[in-house]
């Protein structure tokens, strides 16, 4: 009786064991899945929000036009079709609140009632008109015509050096700048990083002595477990100001803020990881080295660093990976301006950082993120 | 992070944020913080160390178990912001929890999930293969040696590595900006689907965005300094334990 209920048990436990080894891959998939599912609906939007259109006189042989190109009809940089490639004639712009400058507030009705039917012939009588206007007063069968935005395409994403994700009537979405903004700000960090990094491990692996050692070492560690917002905090209130003073700039919320507050988090991994790798060296590596008449520094260029080569490049690439996922204190301290940054005293803004910035306000948009995250 | 301690006093620690949190203090917010630790240790602990388990002593090598191990690396390399994407997204939104204390602690768990089967998976291993086949040779079933022998020796490296996972998820900020963290709410909260303040995102307020910059300035010193003593403390904690623990084993 006691042996069968023993390997009832057991056969219990195992079940368990492997139920929740299952759960755990299921659930590791389904988030690889569902946010790549979600990034993937965004191809199939188009920039123009959902409870508007563009709408032009049914006349114009424009139909089809990109979200880039509507951006600049809007901002006014083109101002003749002809540039679009439709007839020569100039574009004219019409949202819906300059109806008012068209017809009196009686013809448009107390409630708007006659909005649409204003609007509808306010467009058949110009020609070179684009108007914005909520869908509800669009109307159909009539001399308006919508017009037809393009979808967002890979290549737009990556090429776009625009990033605007509510900017009506159509959003901009190219991710170039926040792109150049992440390398940018990790590139400064490591470059920061990694020649105090392995000088510090060196350091504590062959020169300094065991006693020293016991006490940095733990103090490193600890310093690798100081949340990021308290580094983001530090930077805020002592980095930002050392380089605005530095450089005299007008903000310093820069790249270059940025790059530094990550350094000083990509340390203590870079040391520590490095540091292991250097200590595992075998001794009778070294002391066949110092036999054959090498000093310490030749031992340690020589010999040392080309064995542990390795364990050093683990070392860059973790402190690379935690640099360019770090959200808060890249945050916190870079100025957050989505455009391509053209010196590192420039504010930038990262992939993680949008996330986090405008996750309120545009919904969609940002899982697409998560791709170049990868 | 000197500057802290001045404002370090009972009352910052007991009272309530006021005046726009220009003073007053931080309660709400520590509380905030150890519920969700504990939400998330509950959410991500049983799951975690089982896997574990699952993994390094019942899994064959092959296949599946390098599946496995890839997707779980890979999900300890996703950036933390992503984690708070999915959250907001799946149980905010889809799940219909609203923002509150249970989905930023299934947030939280999901991150600390890869860390925790990872550690005990590692532990394990170290585990020497001797033990196990001692515990076999005397007639102990898998189970018996799985629960008897490897688990007590492997358990220091076990309690250290959830410890410090503990420590890295009371940092976290950006997974809990969309799924939990309330700007001001000068109350404890009464249910899980309650929002609370947490330590972390209400220093990152008070620093960037609060009413009044200058003014809060001193708060955001000790809300700092709270929010380290609090992390180091996990980490003294984790180390005393190993030791104190190693010791235990090695006794037996």
């Amino acid at each position: 009786m006691k042996t069968i209920f023993k390997k009832v048990i057991s056969k219990f436990v195992e079940g368990l064991l492997m139920m929740s080894g299952t759960v755990t891959t299921l659930a590791v998939l389904f988030i690889v899945f569902y946010l790549f599912k979600e990034s993937l609906g965004l191809f199939n939007m188009t920039p123009v929000e959902d409870s508007y259109s563009v709408l032009v006189n049914k006349n114009n042989p424009v139909k089809k036009l990109s979200a880039q190109q509507i951006k600049l009809v809007f901002d006014q940089e083109i101002t003749n079709w002809k540039q679009l490639g439709g007839n020569d004639a100039e574009i004219e712009l019409f949202r819906t609140e300059d109806i008012s400058n068209y017809y009196s507030e009686d013809e448009i009705g107390k409630n708007f009632e006659h909005l649409a039917q204003r609007i509808n012939e306010h467009i058949e009588k110009h020609r070179g008109i684009i108007a914005f206007v909520a869908s509800e007063y669009e109307m159909k069968n009539a001399a308006s015509v919508p017009l037809s935005v393009d979808k967002i395409t890979l290549l737009e994403l990556m090429k776009g050096k625009e990033w605007f994700p509510t900017a009506q009537p159509a959003a901009q979405f190219g991710v170039l700048p926040l792109l150049m903004g992440t390398l940018l700000v990790s590139l400064g960090a490591i470059l920061l990083a990694l020649p105090f990094g392995i000088a510090a491990a060196i350091y504590l692996a062959e020169i300094a002595d065991t006693r020293f050692r016991n006490i940095a070492k733990p103090l490193i560690e600890l310093l690798a477990g100081i949340p990021s917002v308290v580094f983001g905090f530090f930077g805020l209130v002592v980095i930002v100001p050392m380089v605005q003073q530095w450089f005299n700039l007008p903000v310093g919320e820069t790249a270059l803020a940025g790059s530094i507050v990550l350094g000083i988090m990509a340390l203590p991994t870079i040391i520590t990881v490095s540091e292991d790798a250097l200590h595992n060296t075998p001794r009778s590596m070294k002391e066949a080295s110092l036999a054959l008449g090498a000093n310490k520094w030749q031992t340690i260029l020589r010999v040392v660093i080309p064995y542990s080569i390795s364990g050093i490049t683990t070392a860059v690439i973790l402190g690379i990976g935690r640099a360019i996922g770090e959200t808060m204190a890249v945050l916190m301290v870079t100025g957050n301006a989505a455009v391509i940054p053209h010196s590192i005293l420039q504010p930038v803004r990262t992939i993680p950082a949008t996330i986090a910035a405008e996750l309120g306000e545009a919904p969609l948009e940002d899982y697409i993120l998560k791709h170049c995250s990868f | 992070m000197l500057k802290g301690i001045g404002v370090i006093s009972w009352e910052f620690l007991t009272e309530m944020p006021k005046d726009g949190m220009t003073s007053g203090g931080i309660f709400p917010a520590i509380v905030g913080t150890l519920l969700l630790v504990l939400g998330s240790m509950l959410v991500a602990f049983p799951i975690g160390i089982m896997s574990g388990i699952c993994m390094s002593e019942y899994v064959k090598d092959g296949f599946i178990k390098r599946f496995v191990t890839v997707m779980t690396n890979n999900l300890a390399g996703i950036p933390s912001i992503v984690f708070g994407l999915f959250g907001m997204e799946f149980f905010v939104n889809e799940l219909k929890w609203g923002d509150s204390i249970i989905a930023g602690s299934f947030t939280l768990g999901l991150l600390a999930i890869p860390i925790v089967i990872r550690i005990t998976e590692e532990s394990l291993k170290s585990v020497s293969k001797t033990f196990r086949e001692a515990s076999m040779a005397l007639g102990a079933t898998k189970l018996q040696t799985t629960y008897k022998v490897v688990l007590p020796i492997a358990m220091p490296n076990i309690v250290t590595g959830l410890i410090l996972s503990l420590s890295r998820v009371s940092g976290e900020t950006a997974p809990i900006l969309f799924t939990v963290a309330a700007y001001f709410l000068p109350k404890l909260p009464n249910s899980i689907f309650d929002q609370v303040m947490a330590l972390p995102y209400h220093l990152y307020v008070i620093s960037t965005s609060g009413t009044n910059i200058e003014a809060s300035r001193h708060m955001a010193y000790g809300t700092a300094l709270v929010l380290i003593i609090i992390v180091l403390m996990f980490n003294l904690l984790a180390n005393w334990l190993r030791k104190y623990l190693s010791r235990k084993v090695k006794m037996n």
